[in-house]
């Protein structure tokens, strides 16, 4: 996996800056959709309010950001992310009382709300979004970074990518990682061992959510404009079939998902136009149907051993919470 | 800093920017063939468009209006073949800066038409100004891009809100109208649509009682129906479009309002929506840039051809589509066809005086239309001509600092 | 606020809470019953909408429109149920979601490719389209009286159905325990299929009666979706007598916030939802254990 995050480094060289901020943006989903799996897959809890995170962290960089100055990338993420811990720390205490389809529901209706919040009133610019008029800078002593230029954002949403990446993999190799899948396994066994269930489950629920503000607040920056869409739970849905087309039991796998996802629905938009949503659709009802473990499934039956591991890592053995 | 994106993007159409400057510039005035290199190459034309959703409908006319007078001119704008690129922009403004730049940075097309939804447009109007690419709104009346957010670069064929809401007010006060309620969706669109009007309202010496809003794009108009016949207002201006217009227009005359409390607003709200409309609509005044039945030349003219292009009944945004290509037109004939010659073909754009189906149509410092502004009324299910409400309005382009 | 104005308001509350009631206790039923979550519930109430639209106009008549919508919704559902979701029983939530969302686009993109995407209002027949005089400006439309008439007789139907027949035991039976029913050697895979079918046609029902006053177009399942999810939350799942209190309240508390706190109102519901969380996790009349 490290070895792919250095080749990405090197993308630069090879394509323009549309398709750099192409990758940019598949970067930021990529991190969603991971984060997202921390809680599904890893976890146990299919959340459907994870968008909402994603949103909101975009609109408080908009919010918070003076209108004609170039806002401060340190304090401005922060401030994002702390505002999205705090959110996502009460709807969790919340959520978390539920269990099953409950859960599903109540995330669904708590990403709603804060849909409803951003559209129907005036705090971010309604159903209209709002723009962001200037991208964050970063100055420190002779090094600065400046979310304007493609090249950099794009360093940036790599390295990002990468920490992502890396942060919930030593998390699950941890004993917060096994007390998280050994709750999702059988939560009554794991409360009986003296797991603190609730408190685990929060905390992994915050910290996707973190992640995932982290991810919405780049895309803010790299679009310049936030709408409520981003909250929506159509948003959270994508996310939700990166994970499963990715693979729910590897870091990595909703990566992946990311990148066939996007450049899937590039692809259709190309060749089909208007129609592009009924193949979108099918497919992901397909996807259901037959391929529930995601495309690991496909790749592990249909190509030779040697090639698949040169091209498709998702199956490098990735130690996670000991549990497979 | 802003500038590092468009140098590279723009590689190619800078490098025939600076060829035609170098040579052509004095070359044209020598009456030399400008060397632009992409000359005889097809001259690539964004269409972002909403093919789906609300406006699809809307997108679809502003299309084929674009279409037919490209087709008028045998295919060529400025005597170039024209290509499309068409792209659906779903009126979903969270995905327009990503399909913008798939047309700018992907495509590399000279040339962006659209949108409908205010809120895409201004998404466009970002990238058109990060990017420097033309931009013509056909559509959209978000009063901000063409007031704050003016450029060289973008101009609009349709209007702005403040321009077809403001004359209304005046109306709405000299035919008698004191106390009047607004009821809009609160966007961008609406709110400055409410505003215009209150603006003409209250500086003729009316008082607008309450300003009702509602999300967009929300339907369930009962409770505030309610709320205005407690009220019970001398009458009432209301901006909706497409299917809430339809369900506006439809619950209020079925709450036994239609007839007791006069209906006006701007002609959105009865456009294109008539037949769905039905009785309902019966008697509502209307102020638009544009009537059914106008009866110049050129829109008898445009009609007739619309209706062999596509068999359907051309409307304003029809127009507004055809007035896009007529401009463009305009700018590349000045250019003989040159679109890397963009300061030339802005400044002969800018002063275009063209024939629109809609009347005499010329262009405002801020690239707004100058045009006038007509009173119509819905009678046996059409907008008919009432009177001018306003002749030759221009918007008053606040905050617009053309650089 | 006048008397005659609140009587309005207090009936447009009843009426939305009664029509959102009619999609949710469908919702609540194929939760319940079936243990499966169907994200594509709104698109029905959408579809019914527009069947009505096409069955009336084919026809000249609203009510034939309406019955119409509501057997060809059910014949969908029995479809649907048969194709896919059976497939889900048994399966992990995610797989639920996952699939309902696919079907979502699918069928808004058929709709699309079969009615068009225009806006479309259903005509009211001449005897309904008059209104009640309250005072000399405030009215109250036949059609919505008649409306909530009908949905009053529908929700007694199902109250009926689901207390007083050997099909409605069941029906208790599984939203109590499914695995336990099931034990007992009822036939399950009939009754599954019936009450999805039942569950997809009642927010088809909605959709229709609803379609003449509020016309027909292409969003109009989205909210009726969240909205509903909200209230199987507040009156928990598989109960229908919770799912007429969480209706009824939402009509509540959405159309007197709209009068009183404009912008808020849309937040008020979850606001509501929260506090009932807090109070209840499993819902006024859910199960207390989980």
């Amino acid at each position: 996996m490290a070895a792919m995050f250095a080749t990405a480094l090197f993308l630069p060289l090879v394509v323009g800056d549309y398709y750099l901020q192409f990758a940019a943006k598949v970067m930021l989903l990529g991190i969603l959709a991971m984060s997202l799996n921390l809680n599904v897959g890893f976890g146990g809890m299919v959340s459907l309010c994870h968008a909402a995170f994603f949103g909101l962290a975009g609109y408080v960089l908009v919010l918070v950001t003076p209108e004609y100055e170039a806002p401060n990338l340190v304090w401005t993420l922060l401030v994002a992310l702390a505002v999205v811990a705090l959110v996502a720390a009460v709807i969790g205490a919340l959520s978390l009382r539920t269990r099953g389809i409950y859960f599903i529901m109540v995330t669904l209706a708590f990403g709603e709300m804060l849909y409803f919040l951003f559209h129907d009133t005036s705090i971010g610019g309604g159903s209209d979004g709002i723009f962001l008029y200037v991208k964050p800078l970063l100055t420190l002593g002779g090094l600065s970074i400046d979310l304007e230029n493609p090249l950099t954002f794009y360093m940036v949403a790599l390295v990002c990518c990468a920490l992502s990446w890396a942060l919930i993999t030593h998390l699950l190799a941890s004993p917060f990682g096994d007390s998280l899948t050994a709750a999702r396994d059988n939560e009554r066994r794991a409360m009986s061992l003296g797991i603190p269930v609730f408190a685990v489950r929060l905390v992994a629920f915050i910290v996707s959510a973190v992640m995932a503000g982290l991810a919405g607040y780049l895309s803010a920056a790299q679009f310049g404009f936030v709408a409520p869409q981003m909250l929506g739970w159509h948003m959270s849905a994508v996310a939700l079939v990166m994970v499963v087309l990715g693979g729910t039991r590897k870091v990595a796998g909703p990566l992946f998902g990311a990148v066939v996802l996007v450049v899937l629905e590039d692809i259709l938009k190309i060749y089909l136009g208007e129609q592009w949503k009924l193949v979108y659709g099918g497919v992901i009802v397909a996807l259901v149907l037959f391929l529930p473990g995601g495309l690991q499934d496909i790749l592990r039956l249909t190509l030779p051993q040697g090639w698949f591991r040169r091209t498709a890592p998702v199956t490098q053995p990735i130690v996670v919470g000991g549990k497979q | 800093m802003t500038n590092d994106k468009s140098v590279s993007k723009f590689a190619i159409s800078r490098r025939g920017l600076l060829a035609a400057s170098a040579a052509g510039a004095t070359g044209l005035a020598l009456g030399f063939p400008s060397p632009a290199l992409s000359q005889g190459a097809p001259l690539k034309v964004g269409l972002m468009l909403p093919s789906s959703g609300t406006f699809a409908k809307l997108g679809q006319f502003i299309d084929n209006g674009f279409s037919l007078y490209v087709e008028q001119k045998g295919g060529m704008l400025g005597g170039r073949p024209v290509e499309f690129i068409r792209l659906d922009d779903e009126s979903k403004p969270e995905t327009a800066t990503d399909n913008m730049n798939r047309l700018v940075g992907r495509d590399k097309v000279d040339f962006v038409v659209g949108t409908v939804h205010s809120g895409v447009a201004m998404a466009m109007v970002k990238v058109a100004r990060d990017t420097g690419v033309p931009l013509i709104i056909p559509n959209a009346g978000a009063d901000e891009a063409t007031g704050p957010l003016c450029a060289p670069n973008i101009f609009r064929t349709s209007f702005s809100n403040w321009q077809v809401s403001e004359p209304m007010g005046k109306v709405m006060h000299y035919v008698g109208h004191r106390n009047v309620v607004s009821i809009t969706w609160r966007y961008a669109a609406g709110i400055q649509m409410a505003k215009g009007f209150a603006e003409g309202f209250t500086k003729a010496g009316g008082t607008v009682v309450e300003e009702l809003t509602l999300p967009f794009p929300e339907v369930e108009f009962q409770a505030m129906i309610t709320r205005i016949a407690q009220l019970k207002p001398d009458a009432v201006f209301a901006f909706f479009a497409g299917g809430g217009a339809v369900k506006f227009v439809t619950d209020y005359a079925a709450a036994g309002l239609q007839g007791k409390i006069p209906l006006y607003g701007t002609g959105f709200l009865t456009d294109g929506t008539l037949p769905a409309q039905g009785a309902a609509a019966e008697g509502i005044r209307t102020t638009l840039h544009y009537a059914d039945d106008l009866n110049n030349p050129a829109n008898v003219a445009f009609l007739e051809a619309f209706k062999k292009k596509t068999g359907q009944v051309g409307d304003i945004y029809a127009v507004q589509g055809f007035d896009a290509a007529a401009l463009l037109d305009v700018g590349l004939t000045a250019t003989k066809g040159d679109s890397a010659a963009r300061d030339a073909m802005f400044a002969v754009m800018g002063s275009a005086k063209l024939d629109s189906p809609r009347g005499p149509l010329a262009f405002s410092a801020a690239h707004n239309p100058i045009q006038d502004i007509y009173l119509r009324e819905v009678r046996q299910g059409k907008n008919t001509l009432v009177s001018v409400a306003s002749k030759g309005v221009a918007d008053p382009a606040r905050g617009c600092k053309m650089t | 606020m006048d008397i005659a104005t609140f009587a309005i308001q207090l009936l447009n509350a009843v009426q939305y809470g009664l029509v959102l009631f009619l999609v949710a206790s469908g919702l609540t039923l194929v939760f319940g019953i079936l243990g499966v979550i169907n994200l594509a519930h709104g698109a029905f109430y959408m579809l019914g909408a527009y069947f009505a639209w096409w069955f009336t106009l084919a026809t000249g008549n609203l009510f034939i429109g309406i019955v119409a919508a509501f057997v060809v919704s059910f014949l969908l559902g029995l479809l649907l149920e048969s194709l896919f979701i059976k497939r889900l029983y048994g399966r992990d939530h995610l797989s639920q979601v996952l699939l309902s969302f696919g079907l979502i686009l699918v069928l808004d993109k058929l709709r699309q490719i079969v009615f068009g995407r225009d806006v479309y209002s259903v005509p009211l027949p001449e005897w309904l389209s008059g209104s009640i005089q309250l005072t000399d400006l405030q009215s109250y439309p036949h059609y919505r009286v008649a409306l909530i008439g009908f949905c009053l007789l529908v929700a007694a139907a199902i109250f009926f159905v689901i207390n007083r027949t050997r099909i409605g035991m069941i029906v208790r039976a599984g939203a109590e325990n499914r695995d336990m029913t099931r034990a007992l050697g009822i036939p399950f895979d009939r009754v599954n299929r019936l009450v999805f079918a039942v569950g997809i046609a009642l927010a088809a029902l909605a959709g229709a009666v609803i379609a003449p006053v509020s016309t027909v177009f292409p969003g109009m399942g989205d909210s009726m979706l969240i909205l509903s999810f909200v209230v199987v939350v507040l009156g928990g799942v598989g109960s229908v007598p919770g799912a007429a209190i969480g209706a009824l309240l939402i009509g509540l508390i959405d159309t007197f916030g709209k009068v009183f706190l404009p912008e808020f109102a849309g937040v008020l519901i979850y606001l509501l939802m929260a506090l009932v969380l807090l109070w209840r996790p499993t819902g006024i009349m859910g199960k207390r254990e989980i």
